[in-house]
C-alpha cells in the first residue's frame, strides 16, 4: 500500500490511530511505555516524600518557606489548558482537517513553551536564593522530581514540533495519524503527572 | 502489510452523523475540562484559605485522583472501545500498588 495515499473526510476511518496493524502495535507499545513512566515517577515521588525538608544540620530551606502558590497556579492553568488544546487537535485529526490540527498543535506548543519558561524562571529563582541541586537532600529530591517532569515537557514539545514540520507538506494519512495521536497521549500523561506534582509537592509543601 | 487498511467510503448521511457525534464528544471534553479547572481552583483555594492540614491533605489528594480519572477517561480516551486490555493492566497495577502501600504502612504503623 502507498503510505502517502490521500484520504478525504468521507473515506477517513473512524479511528485512524488504530485502523492499521502498525497503529495498533504503536498503541499497545505506547501504553506499556506510559506504565514504565508511571513507575519512574512513582519512585521519584516516594524519594521526594522521604527526603522532604531534610538536609544537613542547619539547612534553613523548607517547602513551606520556599514555594509560592501564584506561580504554581499559573503553571497549572497553562498546562491544563494545553491539554485541552491538544484534545482539540485530535478532534480535528479525526475529522481529517489537517490545517486545524496543525493550528491547535501550534497553540499547544506555545502553551508548553510558556510553562517551560516559567519553570526555568522558578528554578533560577531558587538557585539565586542559595537553594541549588546539591544544597540538601530536600533540594536534590525536589529538582530531580520536578526537573524530570520538565524534561518530559521539553521532550513532548520537541516531539510535537518535529511531527508538525516533518508532516507539514504530507497532510494527514494512515502513516502519520497514529504518530500524532500518540504524541497527544504523551502530552496528557505529562499533565497527569503535573496534577500530582502541584498537589503533593507544592500544595502539601506550602501547608507544611 | 502493517500499514494496510480496508478503505470504506461513508455515505453522506453516515458522514454527517459521525461529524455530529464528534462534536458532541468535543462538548463532553469541554465539560470535563471545566470540571478539572474547578477541582484545581478548589484545591488552591483551600490551601490559600489556610484550613487545617488534616482536612486539606485528604481532600486535595482526592481531588487530584478525580482529576486524573477525568484525564484518563476523557482526554486519553480510556472510555473508548478497544481499551479493555489497557484498563485491565492499569487496574491490576493500581491494585498491587495499593496492597504494597497498605502492607508497608501497616508494618511501619504497628
Amino acid at each position: 500500500m502507498d503510505l502517502n495515499k490521500r484520504y478525504t473526510a468521507q473515506s477517513w476511518p473512524d479511528h485512524p490511530e488504530t485502523a492499521t496493524l502498525e497503529g495498533k502495535n504503536k498503541f499497545v507499545g505506547f501504553w506499556l511505555l506510559l506504565a514504565a513512566e508511571t513507575v519512574t515517577f512513582a519512585s521519584l515521588f516516594a524519594t521526594y516524600l522521604a527526603l522532604k525538608d531534610r538536609g544537613p544540620e542547619g539547612s534553613e530551606f523548607t517547602a513551606a518557606g520556599l514555594f509560592e502558590l501564584p506561580l504554581v497556579f499559573a503553571m497549572t492553568m497553562i498546562l491544563l489548558t494545553s491539554s485541552l488544546t491538544s484534545v482539540y487537535a485530535m478532534h480535528h485529526m479525526k475529522n481529517h482537517n489537517f490545517k486545524a490540527m496543525q493550528a491547535w498543535l501550534g497553540i499547544t506548543v506555545l502553551l508548553g513553551l510558556t510553562f517551560l519558561g516559567l519553570e526555568i524562571y522558578e528554578f533560577n529563582h531558587y538557585v539565586h536564593l542559595g537553594f541549588g541541586y546539591t544544597t540538601s537532600a530536600f533540594s536534590s529530591a525536589f529538582f530531580t522530581l520536578v526537573g524530570t517532569h520538565g524534561a518530559h515537557v521539553l521532550f513532548g514539545l520537541s516531539w510535537f514540533i518535529a511531527l508538525m514540520i516533518r508532516n507539514s507538506k504530507r497532510g494527514l494519512n494512515m502513516y502519520n495519524a497514529p504518530k500524532f495521536y500518540l504524541a497527544a497521549l504523551y502530552w496528557h500523561f505529562i499533565d497527569v503527572v503535573w496534577v500530582f506534582i502541584f498537589t503533593v509537592v507544592y500544595l502539601m509543601g506550602v501547608i507544611g | 502489510m502493517a500499514h494496510d487498511t480496508t478503505e470504506k467510503i461513508r455515505s453522506h448521511a453516515e458522514h454527517e452523523f459521525l461529524k455530529k457525534k464528534r462534536s458532541a464528544e468535543m462538548r463532553h471534553q469541554l465539560t470535563s475540562f471545566a470540571i478539572m479547572i474547578f477541582l484545581t481552583l478548589i484545591a488552591f483555594t483551600m490551601v490559600a484559605a489556610g484550613f487545617s492540614t488534616y482536612l486539606i491533605v485528604p481532600i486535595i489528594l482526592l481531588l487530584a485522583a478525580v482529576q486524573v480519572v477525568l484525564q484518563l477517561y476523557h482526554f486519553m480516551h480510556l472510555s473508548n472501545k478497544g481499551h479493555g486490555t489497557v484498563a485491565f493492566f492499569m487496574f491490576s497495577g493500581m491494585f498491587v500498588a495499593f496492597i504494597t502501600i497498605l502492607a508497608l504502612v501497616t508494618i511501619v504503623w504497628w
